[in-house]
């Protein structure tokens, strides 16, 4: 699949700019890292690491999640997933998924932290925290989280929180020092889409006041390319997804799809949509028309 | 003999060892690897003099698909 073809190909910045939407330089900005893509993409829950290679790959995203477990000490012919990524291409990002409380959250991204310094990553220095509170809906506890970016933020770590789309808790992440806040559209895996874009919205509004860059991920929950276009629409900087490309009939052309979703949402959200009338309003002019009206209007 | 726990699993082993010792038994490339004993992350520069000893706690991880 033939992915050089940039997935945020957007028109040039004008630095005259004043609307944040107009400074764009096409790259999406956390922490200190720039990705060429606006779009982050997971790593599991595909049947082969072929099969996430070539996904990957046809998404044209430059930075995936990755997972810290326990390694099955003995198994000789076990493939690892550092065989099937190529870290000169892309920055990684280690997640906490699967934590319920802040202490081991914090284990999990010091661990990660310390792989990737082996690895000479550029993704060291980052880490996607997710600490759930329920595991029927992998919705996060919004408490363990906060305490838990705290303590990463001031151990050094750029903090990308996953979240729910509450918006009171977005503001208190950010307060927390977390680079990005990563509302959920909906829960992890269920491919509902943005079950609440008005929520979506207000945490934009709420981050981005004071601050037009702060980056807004919008993490999970996408079930298809609308979704991202969606997401990006309403003003997101980035979105983060897995299951949706994953579990898609066909994974690589559905990394196709969403990554023309990114530019599209993007592009439409930095042209800015007309707004919605009641009534129609012609595109034809009105003038020199054969045709007469009925009713006399 | 020695016992610890490694990824939960309690094990013995012959005496205490240092972490590089530890992973030298182990058919993983060592660059895949993080280690933790007792909660704390050892670093890799560590790994020749921190000794493993009775009742450790050891977590031997590494990076797999996630999301």
């Amino acid at each position: 699949m033939n992915s050089s073809q940039s997935p945020t190909d957007l028109p040039a910045a004008d630095e005259n700019a004043t609307d944040a939407s107009q400074r764009d330089d096409g790259h999406l900005h956390v922490g200190g890292h720039t990705l060429s893509s606006r779009m982050i993409v997971g790593t599991g829950r595909y049947d082969t690491m072929e099969q996430m290679r070539d996904s990957l790959d046809a998404s044209g995203s430059d930075c995936v999640t990755v997972a810290v477990r326990r390694e099955r000490l003995y198994d000789r012919n076990g493939q690892n997933i550092l065989d099937f990524l190529d870290l000169d291409r892309y920055t990684l990002l280690p997640n906490t998924a699967g934590c319920y409380n802040a202490t081991d959250a914090v284990r999990a991204a010091r661990l990660g932290r310390e792989i990737l310094k082996t690895l000479g990553n550029p993704g060291a220095d980052w880490v996607k925290l997710e600490v759930l509170g329920d595991s029927r809906t992998l919705l996060p506890d919004p408490v363990q989280t906060v305490i838990a970016c705290e303590q990463l933020a001031a151990d050094g770590f750029q903090v990308l929180c996953y979240t729910s789309d509450c918006p009171v808790t977005a503001k208190r992440l950010k307060d927390a020092g977390a680079a990005s806040v990563m509302p959920a559209g909906s829960p992890i895996g269920s491919g509902q889409g943005l079950l609440n874009p008005n929520n979506l919205r207000i945490i934009l509004e709420y981050l981005k006041e004071d601050d037009p860059q702060y980056p807004v991920i919008v993490d999970a929950g996408v079930g298809t390319a609308s979704d991202v276009s969606e997401a990006f629409e309403l003003g997101a900087d980035g979105v983060l997804l897995n299951t949706a490309i994953a579990h898609a009939r066909d994974p690589v052309r559905m990394a196709v799809a969403m990554r023309h979703a990114t530019i599209a949402g993007r592009h439409a959200f930095l042209a800015g949509r007309i707004p919605k009338r009641l009534y129609g309003t012609a595109s034809s002019p009105s003038e020199g028309i054969i045709s007469t009206r009925p009713y006399g209007t | 003999m020695i016992e610890i726990s490694i990824n939960g699993q309690t094990v013995e082993i012959e005496s205490e060892m240092t972490v590089e010792q530890m992973l030298d038994t182990v058919d993983v490339p060592p660059n895949y690897l993080a280690v933790e004993i007792n909660a704390e992350v050892v670093p890799r520069e560590d790994y020749t003099r921190h000794i493993v000893r009775n009742g450790d706690h050891v977590e031997v991880v590494t990076l797999v698909g996630g999301g």
